[in-house]
């Protein structure tokens, strides 16, 4: 093998958002094994790492040139003669007496061993540099160089590209490649000159930890050190940690303190405050209440003057002062008292404004608790109060809190605990991560709120188009989803509007299919057999899926797929089978094997045993195999002919009810 | 510790050592420095421009009758526009902050992702807010769009929200207790200003009127702009005028806003009716440039 290299890319861009790092850095360092890969380039292990203000690939060693190789190029055949030969030689540019002939299954061909040598590592890397970096997927991009210039994430400012300490000569984005790092803004110098071994560490001196790992480990050890002695403990907070890890290249975190009178706020309020626009840990005292401190996280060193633990005191403060006068203010008028206010908070022009939504929501809230055998009273106060946060100032200020805030409100105004809490969770879930609300009247409220948004909607003609979904209707619909089968609530599917019920449906195989993992045939199989609620649903996609995997299943659903086409050719509807009419044995024993294994399946059903159910049904399998390996259906007598299709269509209706088999694609 | 207007100053002479025409604030009442004319007529076509001016910025729904300690109807903003962008523009940045007294060895500075858009002003571009200690003091842009056209020079706007980063250099937790100059605060200086416009503002303003006066403004604008395609001086055409229309329009739109007078749908209708005013100002504007250039129009 030729000698062997290490390779490093440090790609220097304007700080990128944090949150498009991890996602930024698997797609380069993809790339680049890919190239290698196609290129036949051995190479170590490549190492990704990504700071705010760079991307670097590298890997210990990589082949510095491609080997050498031959290639047999085949010619036209023996017997075409000498003179294709020649022509054959010529065009490869070879010497006609260097020919061979080859034995091949066809015959004897002229062929040549051509030798390819190998590229340069360094020119392979130059030529595919520029389109693997441009190619990076980003959710949104801008130009700089001009309007016709590359587009990335932000602006490019320099471009370290290494293999064995030679630069790999390339542009992007107006940057030629080169061979000097930066280090921090503030904590290093502009120009790093290092070798392959020393990188990290030189990166390190000049203010920049490169591996995300350690970044993670200097903050958790930092809080660690700063909390020893004090009884403080941190509230965990994975998701905010690696924020701030892709948010620095030197993070240090400082323990900073507010007055214990702002603890008189809610907790949600405090760690709204800190968590969503200051980006602050919160902390818990001994005794496991909110202590009245903060962990903000530095991309400095050190804080030896306390400038930065008083500046972000400062900037707290001024937020939790906005945040208790907005509490005061806002107690001052009860919940109850604010609802005629919601006149004139608009919901949608042509649909209202929040007062009218309110009162729809109250209608659907008590139908809904009725269905599921709760009190209609609460579902209706709940609904009645849970937009009036929309006119308090905390929810106008900090948008994140509505619902939360109204919960809370309701409570300081002495609500039941079934009310309040389901005003404070019905917004609940925001997204498919989200939990679903604890609460049977959360659920409720949550439902009955999504689904009048869905319906009243879709009633003006505001249904979402493939690209515009203003209302986040799709993510409404597939709350309901979400809430129906994980709270194990049995809505009717068909107490949907109608002109709603396609795109539900839509949303609920989103949900079958995205969220849980099933196949989508399993979905349409199910679906196409009209489950009356979504509970039910999901009990038989569970059991479809189990079912699925056994022997008799597949060829059974191939079987249903004929059976469906063959009556649909026969443009067959309804009848019953006349036994007397029954002539094959293998007719008669499909008969009587249908007629046996429905009346288990029917006790299956009763029990509510899905999957007894389906293996009942799947054992039905050989009996149907017989009768299309012997039976005619298209029979020349037309009574006959019609009671075999009637025998299909019992077994079509009776067997697709849990499932229609025939959506399942099978792969024989 | 500098006063206010020191601080002023001292930016101002920052950037116009650095080339930049430090203008005075636009005449006509503007929701931020990006709307005035400097910024958004200048930052279209091929041609370099780098400016500073302060802009004082009416925005009618933020005023709180003088009562909130850092909540302001009308604040004041510097405003840089970089056109084309410097490859070191950041570093320049960071030295304007140093300019004013800020130790960024001592001060932990972040740029978070945001990413400014103005949907009146079919305007739309990358960057960041800039956290000093936690504080926002400015927001950085790389400008992509303006009234809808893809920009030829992409220019950094660096927008400084002056009573935050003064009461942050002067460590006042209200921006009413700045001092401006010596022995005059803030309160001094602009507290009536604060309190009637938010009586005026959010209690006062003749509803009926003002949306009489978007129509007056808003059809002076159309006109002008229609006008521009048969005028036979395009040269001399007065689109600047036609622009200030556009600006009285969306400030009439802010204060209509502020009544609570405009529902949420009603407000995507009125924010497009201005943007097609300020797109078809941006498009004349773009073609009269290429004419005093000399280039034969398309």
């Amino acid at each position: 093998m030729s000698e062997a290299k290490p390779f490093l890319l440090e790609i220097g861009v304007e700080e990128i958002p944090h949150w498009m790092l991890e996602p930024a850095l698997e797609n380069l360092s993809a790339s680049l094994s890919a190239l290698w890969g196609q290129n036949g380039l051995q190479h170590a292990p490549p190492q990704a790492d990504a700071t705010p203000r760079r991307l670097v690939v590298r890997t210990a060693s990589i082949q510095t040139r491609q080997e050498d190789r031959t290639e047999l190029v085949m010619g036209p055949p023996r017997a075409a003669g000498e003179g294709a030969a020649a022509g054959f030689a010529r065009k490869q540019g070879v010497d006609p007496a260097s020919l061979m002939v080859e034995n091949t299954p066809k015959g004897e061909y002229f062929a040549v061993r051509k030798s390819i040598e190998g590229r340069e590592t360094s020119a392979i890397l130059a030529e595919a540099l520029p389109a693997i970096i441009g190619r990076i997927p980003w959710p949104k991009t801008m130009y700089w160089t001009g309007k016709d210039g590359m587009r990335f994430i932000r602006p490019i400012r320099w471009i370290v590209a290494l293999l064995g300490g030679q630069i790999v000569e390339f542009q992007a984005g107006g940057v030629r490649a080169g061979a000097l790092s930066r280090g921090h803004r503030r904590l290093g110098a502009d120009e790093i000159a290092f070798d392959y071994e020393n990188y990290e560490a030189r990166l390190e001196k000049n203010g920049v930890i490169l591996s995300f790992e350690k970044r993670r480990k200097r903050i958790l050890d930092g809080i660690r050190k700063l909390l020893r002695g004090t009884g403080l403990s941190l509230v965990d907070d994975d998701a905010l940690l690696k924020d701030l890890c892709y948010l620095t290249e030197f993070p240090t975190p400082i323990l900073g303190e507010f007055d214990p009178k702002y603890l008189e706020l809610p907790s949600e309020v405090l760690t709204t405050v800190m968590r969503h626009h200051q980006r602050y840990f919160s902390l818990r005292d001994s005794n496991g209440g909110m202590a009245p401190n903060f962990i903000a996280v530095m991309n400095l060193k050190a804080d030896r003057k306390g400038f930065v633990k008083k500046g972000n005191e400062r900037v707290l403060v001024a937020r939790f002062n906005d945040a208790r006068f907005f509490w005061e203010v806002d107690l001052q008028r009860s919940l109850t008292e604010r609802l005629p206010d919601l006149e004139h908070v608009t919901f949608q022009a042509q649909l209202g404004s929040y007062l009218e939504k309110t009162k729809r929501v109250q209608q659907r809230a008590a139908n809904i608790a009725a269905v599921l055998g709760l009190d209609p009273l609460f579902a209706r106060r709940a609904a009645e109060l849970s937009k009036a946060d929309l006119t308090t100032s905390m929810v106008k200020e900090f948008t994140d809190l509505q619902g939360v805030m109204g919960g809370l409100y309701a409570r300081a105004q002495g609500e039941p605990g079934e009310v309040w809490r389901a005003i404070y969770e019905h917004y609940r879930p925001l997204s498919m991560d989200d939990a679903i609300p604890s609460t049977p009247y959360g659920q409720v409220l949550s439902l009955a709120d999504k689904f009048d948004t869905l319906a009243s909607c879709f009633s003006v003609g505001l249904a979402p188009t493939s690209s515009k979904d203003p209302f986040a209707l799709r993510r409404a619909a597939q709350g309901t989803v979400k809430v129906c089968v994980e709270g194990g609530l049995r809505i009717p599917i068909r107490a949907m509007e109608p002109e709603v019920l396609d795109f539900f449906l839509d949303r609920v195989r989103y949900y079958f299919r995205d969220i849980r993992g099933y196949a989508y045939d399993e979905v349409n199989a199910v679906l196409a057999a009209d489950p009356p609620d979504l509970v039910e649903a999901d009990l038989r996609l569970a059991a479809v899926k189990r079912v699925r995997k056994t022997e008799n299943f597949e060829p059974l659903a191939a079987s249903f797929k004929r059976i469906r086409n063959i009556l649909k050719q026969a443009n067959w509807t309804r009848g019953d089978v006349n036994p007397a009419l029954l002539e094959a044995d293998e007719e008669r024993a499909l008969h009587a094997a249908a007629a046996s294994i429905a009346e288990e399946v029917r006790r299956d059903r009763a029990e509510n045993d899905y999957l007894r159910a389906l293996n009942h049904i799947a054992s039905l399998r050989p009996a149907v195999d017989r009768f299309f390996d012997k039976v005619l259906v298209n029979a020349p007598d037309e009574r006959v002919r019609n009671n075999r299709l009637a025998l299909l269509g019992r077994l079509m209706n009776e067997f697709s009810s849990i499932a229609d088999f025939s959506e399942i694609v099978t792969t024989s | 510790m500098d006063s206010f207007q020191e601080t002023i100053f001292k930016l101002k002479r920052f950037w116009a050592q650095r080339g930049c025409v430090v203008q005075e604030p636009y005449d006509v009442e503007v929701g931020a420095g990006t709307m005035c004319p400097e910024t958004f007529l200048r930052v279209l076509g091929p041609e370099p421009y780098n400016v500073a001016y302060v802009q004082p910025s009416r925005r009618p729904a933020d005023g709180r009758y003088g009562e909130n300690p850092n909540r302001l109807y009308k604040h004041q903003q510097l405003q840089v526009i970089l056109k084309p962008a410097p490859s070191d523009v950041m570093d320049l940045y960071l030295a304007s902050l140093e300019a004013i007294g800020i130790d960024l060895d001592k001060h932990d500075l972040k740029f978070e992702e945001d990413n400014w858009e103005s949907p009146t002003l079919g305007a739309w571009g990358i960057g960041w807010q800039v956290m000093l200690d936690g504080l926002e003091i400015t927001q950085f842009t790389y400008f992509q769009q303006c009234g809808g056209v893809d920009l030829d020079l992409v220019p950094a706007e660096l927008t400084y929200g002056l009573e935050r980063l003064v009461s942050f250099l002067q460590d006042r937790t209200s921006v009413y207790d700045i001092e401006w100059v010596k022995d005059t605060t803030y309160r001094q200086v602009r507290f009536l200003d604060e309190q009637q416009f938010s009586v005026y503002n959010f209690e006062l303003a003749d509803v009926a009127m003002l949306w009489k006066l978007l129509d007056l403004h808003e059809a002076e604008a159309q006109r002008l702009i229609d006008g521009y395609a048969k005028a036979e001086r395009k040269e001399r055409y007065p689109l600047l005028a036609a622009y200030d229309q556009v600006l009285k329009c969306s400030h009439n739109f802010n204060l209509l806003d502020a009544r609570g007078a405009i529902s949420v749908t009603e407000r995507v209708g009125v924010i497009g009716r201005v943007r097609k005013l300020a797109v078809g100002v941006a498009q004349a504007w773009i073609d009269q440039q290429g004419l005093l250039r000399g280039e034969v129009a398309a």
